[in-house]
């Protein structure tokens, strides 16, 4: 039987191997060769492991290759933040994905439109000392604005340039997202300025929390939090209410969805509006973790969270969230784990080549994504 | 259908739009950006103009929504328009002091309120004329509507000859002289010229006389066109294809003489435009022969051109830690083409077996990859990081014991287009031969291909190994022409210009792609001094096009008939049909 199968195997497949192979070597030894960089001259290998699971305080430093373990925690937490933010993102490709077998090229755009206007409302609330004395009422209007903007950017831009082309060749949607996006872009930095602007720093989240004794950087506990919160009431909405129901059946056949008595347009309009309000929610999250807002903001975000979709399995909303939360996590740690154990110089400036990479692999080896279903080479 | 009654509803609808629209102009800065740039001279700024021609655009569009051909209700539906449209742009200057909307928006700003009401102290007073002039221009749009159809081509071709050629006046008057220094009198040009233009944009009297002339030319042909076309058809055979020949040599011959006429700015954007063709002919392979999606067509382009670099380069050590090769642009030449070809099979084996979208997303993911590992500190000691390869030989040409050097773009013009016409006449021999049939069996349908006997893996990397040559050729190029080459100019919205442009031109149409380039290249190169707003042009006309003509300006037999046989069998189910 292997016999059979080895004679099956074509070049290609075996050239596909190869560099399966290759890419878990490379990451593999980088790994160990980073965390090991912290052995001692002459000291063997088992006296290192022995002498890292024995001592606990002093001997960590030198441990965990050039940085400390609460360094590794850092990355990991501020991963998980920022992995949180493209799992929102994620969520409008992902259910325009599964409606209409799309890529909506300019979700990064209704991602940037958000969180640039909501600014605005931030800003200005800052000023009037309203953000300081009632955060809690202030970051609300805030989210609300981001969410509402991006939402009604989100409809307009489904009813001008995507609905009269529901039926054309698959061609046609993706170019004329492109240009959308492009034309997105551009207002937005018509109407606002093409320098960057700060988001201001509300007082209630400077500082630290303890978490289990884990000191975190307030701010990154709550993007990190709502985002879970958003993500669930989305899951929640998608399935336990009727509209959630009506979407699914759309995805899973339009014609018979609108046998069905199910108004297949207002659907689609509600899968754009939910989604770009997920993007809106996390242009604000996005404005409180990095602090700065422009107008080109949403192209390599909005890559990372379609990569983010891809990789928990297009179409599916929990996939999405893994996807995102584990390219966030893999993007923080990836550069210092493995690339500077493979003496990279600076390897910090190829974390998006690692996300570029990830989501090639994925597409080449598992296009199903971590949760999808298989996907007929048909429907991709 | 109501085609007979006066719909005030569905005026008020457009009028409402058009108003919109004004404020998006107003607000994203149209209106202010090119206030000192005049069509006609100290009469009619380009932003003022977009105000008008944005009313007589959408005064045509509600007289058709009513379509109703009588003289007063036109008129009645384009004074309402105007004024409505008017009005809501005389709000916006109206609150945008007190309610401080500088804040948020950059361009509510007084230089916005000073150029709508003409810098008029009492700014009630100042918006009159603006409301006047708007309701004007949607009222003679919505009488246009109702005009004999040839009467309304004559006045349309009137004014877009007007307003265009007033554009680009700078470049008409530079294109003027050229000719006449061609024909040894440089002096003769001026008088004409200044009679003509202003300082900047037409004087009016050259307005005037463009527009009459415009207008009986347009009428001539409008008139006596189909007949001119008639006699030619008429005649025999042979006279047509003596015809044909004649123009063809006549084509050829303003093609060498071109940049010598053009002057070295407009031979700059031929070279230019020449460039991305060359690219175009390239993806068209890829992407209109076989229908494989490649959105990180960028990647061998930079491939090409830091081959080029690193080989030719005099100044290589100073960004990198090679020391300089020193070859000469011809020897350099295959090897930047034979490394794209390379790079086009090693990158197309892993995606072999992937489609549509999927296949666009990684080769997305490949061209940024490529990017950033340009940029990095991780390939800094070959090919020079952020700071690029310096001092990359110029083209020469052997000639007599001593050698021309390829320097300027009116020079590089001719190494450009030839291999542009190469490459057009590879894509022509391709398209018809044996492994151009395949490429096409494959684009419409993967399965039955390989079912009659193509090897889809041969036939694939073929067209990616094609394109990608052609790709690092024109990358060769692009780094000969500029000397020195950085990671920034490789990103992703080169390998967007592209597509677009074979889009643009028509899917797998070789006429197309040289249409889509001096579309989506030259004219956006043209209109350099609309730096600011080129994108957000270029994102609009993507959308238009593609929601208004999918298949191009040019578009190849097929992809035609395919996309209005779609419109006409599937029309779009609407839920009251449900």
């Amino acid at each position: 039987m292997l016999n059979e199968r080895l004679r099956n195997l074509s070049v290609i497949d075996s050239l596909l191997w190869l560099l399966r192979a290759a890419i878990i070597v490379m990451v593999l030894w980088g790994t160990f060769v980073g965390l090991t960089s912290g052995r001692a001259d002459g000291e063997g290998m088992g006296q290192f492991i022995q002498r890292c699971t024995t001592q606990t305080d002093v001997g960590t430093i030198q441990c965990m290759g050039k940085y400390s373990a609460e360094t590794w925690r850092d990355f990991i937490i501020f991963g998980l933040a920022q992995g949180g933010i493209y799992a929102l993102i994620a969520l409008g490709y992902t259910l325009v994905y599964g409606v209409l077998f799309m890529i909506n090229f300019a979700h990064g755009e209704v991602f940037m439109s958000g969180a640039y206007t909501a600014f605005f409302v931030a800003n200005a609330f800052a000023k009037n000392g309203f953000l300081d004395s009632n955060p809690i009422v202030a970051l609300g209007i805030v989210l609300l604005v981001s969410m509402v903007t991006s939402t009604i950017i989100a409809i307009l831009l489904e009813r001008i340039a995507y609905r009269p082309l529901r039926r054309a060749p698959r061609l046609v949607p993706l170019i004329t997202a492109i240009g959308a996006s492009y034309f997105l872009q551009y207002t937005f930095r018509g109407l606002y300025g093409s320098g960057k602007k700060v988001y201001p720093d509300p007082a209630i989240l400077t500082g630290k929390w303890d978490i289990f004794g884990i000191p975190i950087l307030k701010t990154q506990v709550v993007v990190f939090v709502s985002a879970m919160v958003l993500m669930v009431v989305l899951y929640w909405f998608v399935q336990k209410t009727k509209t959630g129901k009506a979407m699914r059946a759309v995805a899973e056949d339009k014609d018979v969805a609108l046998l069905m008595g199910i108004d297949v347009d207002r659907v689609i309009v509600i899968t754009f509006a939910t989604g770009a309000a997920m993007a809106g929610a996390a242009g604000v999250l996005y404005g409180l973790l990095f602090k700065q807002v422009d107008f080109i903001m949403g192209f390599i975000p909005g890559i990372k969270a379609f990569t983010a979709a891809v990789l928990g399995g297009i179409g599916n909303i929990p996939g999405a969230m893994v996807g995102g939360l584990f390219l966030g996590v893999f993007e923080s740690v990836g550069p210092s784990l493995f690339l500077e154990g493979l003496g990279v110089p600076a390897a910090y400036q190829l974390k998006d080549v690692i996300a570029f990479t990830m989501l090639v692999l994925v597409l080449i080896f598992r296009p199903s994504g971590i949760l999808g279903e298989t996907l007929s080479e048909k429907k991709a | 259908m109501k085609t007979q009654t006066f719909d005030f509803k569905s005026v008020l609808k457009t009028s409402l739009l058009a108003g919109g629209i004004l404020i998006y102009l107003a607000l994203v800065g149209l209106l202010t950006a090119f206030l000192d740039r005049d069509i006609i001279y100290k009469t009619l700024s380009l932003s003022f103009a977009l105000v008008l021609i944005n009313n007589f655009v959408f005064g045509y569009i509600a007289a058709q929504h009513n379509s109703e051909h009588k003289w007063g209700t036109a008129i009645g539906i384009g004074v309402i328009l105007g004024i409505v449209s008017t009005a809501m742009l005389s709000v916006l200057v109206l609150i945008s002091e007190p309610l401080n909307m500088r804040e948020m928006f950059v361009n509510a700003s007084p230089t916005l309120v000073k150029a709508l009401t003409f810098e008029n102290e009492n700014i009630v007073q100042g918006l009159l004329p603006l409301v006047l002039m708007g309701t004007a221009s949607s009222v003679l749009g919505a009488v246009t509507f109702v005009l004999p159809p040839l009467w309304r081509k004559v006045l349309l071709a009137a004014l877009i000859a007007v307003l265009a050629i007033g554009t680009l006046e700078e470049l008409v008057s530079d294109v003027v002289t050229n000719i006449f220094k061609l024909f040894g009198n440089k002096r003769a040009a001026k008088p004409a010229l200044k009679f003509f233009f202003g300082r900047k944009g037409w004087s009016v009297n050259g307005a005037i006389i463009m527009f009459v002339a415009a207008a009986v030319g347009s009428y001539l042909w409008n008139w006596r066109g189909s007949v001119v076309k008639e006699k030619i058809g008429a005649l025999p055979k042979t006279a047509q294809r003596n015809l044909r020949i004649g123009t063809l040599i006549f084509l050829f011959a303003v093609a060498i003489f071109l940049p010598n006429i053009l002057g070295g700015y407009l031979s700059e954007i031929l070279v230019t435009v020449a460039i991305f063709t060359l690219m175009g002919f390239g993806l068209n392979i890829v992407v209109g022969f076989a229908g494989l999606l490649d959105l990180g067509y960028v990647a061998f382009f930079a491939i090409g051109a830091y081959t080029m670099g690193v080989l030719t380069s005099t100044q290589l050590s100073q960004t990198t830690e090679l020391v300089s090769f020193g070859w000469n642009f011809w020897a350099a030449l295959p090897i930047a083409v034979g490394m794209a070809v390379l790079w086009g099979i090693l990158l197309g084996v892993p995606v072999l077996r992937m489609r549509g979208d999927y296949l666009a997303i990684v080769t997305l993911g490949f061209g940024e990859i490529i990017r950033v590992l340009a940029l990095s500190n991780f390939l800094q000691p070959k090919i020079g990081g952020a700071q690029g390869i310096l001092g990359i030989a110029k083209p020469t040409i052997p000639w007599f014991g001593g050698a021309i050097v390829l320097k300027s773009s009116l020079e590089l013009y001719y190494l450009v287009v030839v291999a542009a016409a190469l490459a057009a006449f590879v894509s022509w021999r391709l398209r018809d031969s044996r492994a151009g049939r395949s490429w096409m069996a494959m684009r419409e349908d993967e399965d039955v291909a390989e079912a009659m006997g193509i090897n889809l893996i041969k036939t694939k990397l073929l067209a990616f190994a094609t394109g990608a040559g052609f790709s690092g050729l024109a990358g060769a190029i692009f780094a000969a022409k500029l000397t020195s080459i950085y990671p920034h100019s490789f990103n992703l919205l080169i390998s967007i210009n592209v597509l677009s442009l074979i889009i643009v031109g028509g899917v797998g149409s070789l006429p197309g792609v040289v249409v889509g380039g001096l579309v989506l290249v030259g004219l956006p190169e043209l209109l350099r001094e609309f730096s600011e707003f080129r994108m957000l042009i270029f994102g609009a006309l993507l959308v238009t096009m593609m929601l208004v003509k999918p298949e191009g300006f040019w578009p190849a037999a097929t992809q035609k008939r395919e996309l209005h046989a779609g419109d006409e069998v599937e029309p779009t189910p609407t839920p009251e049909a449900a």
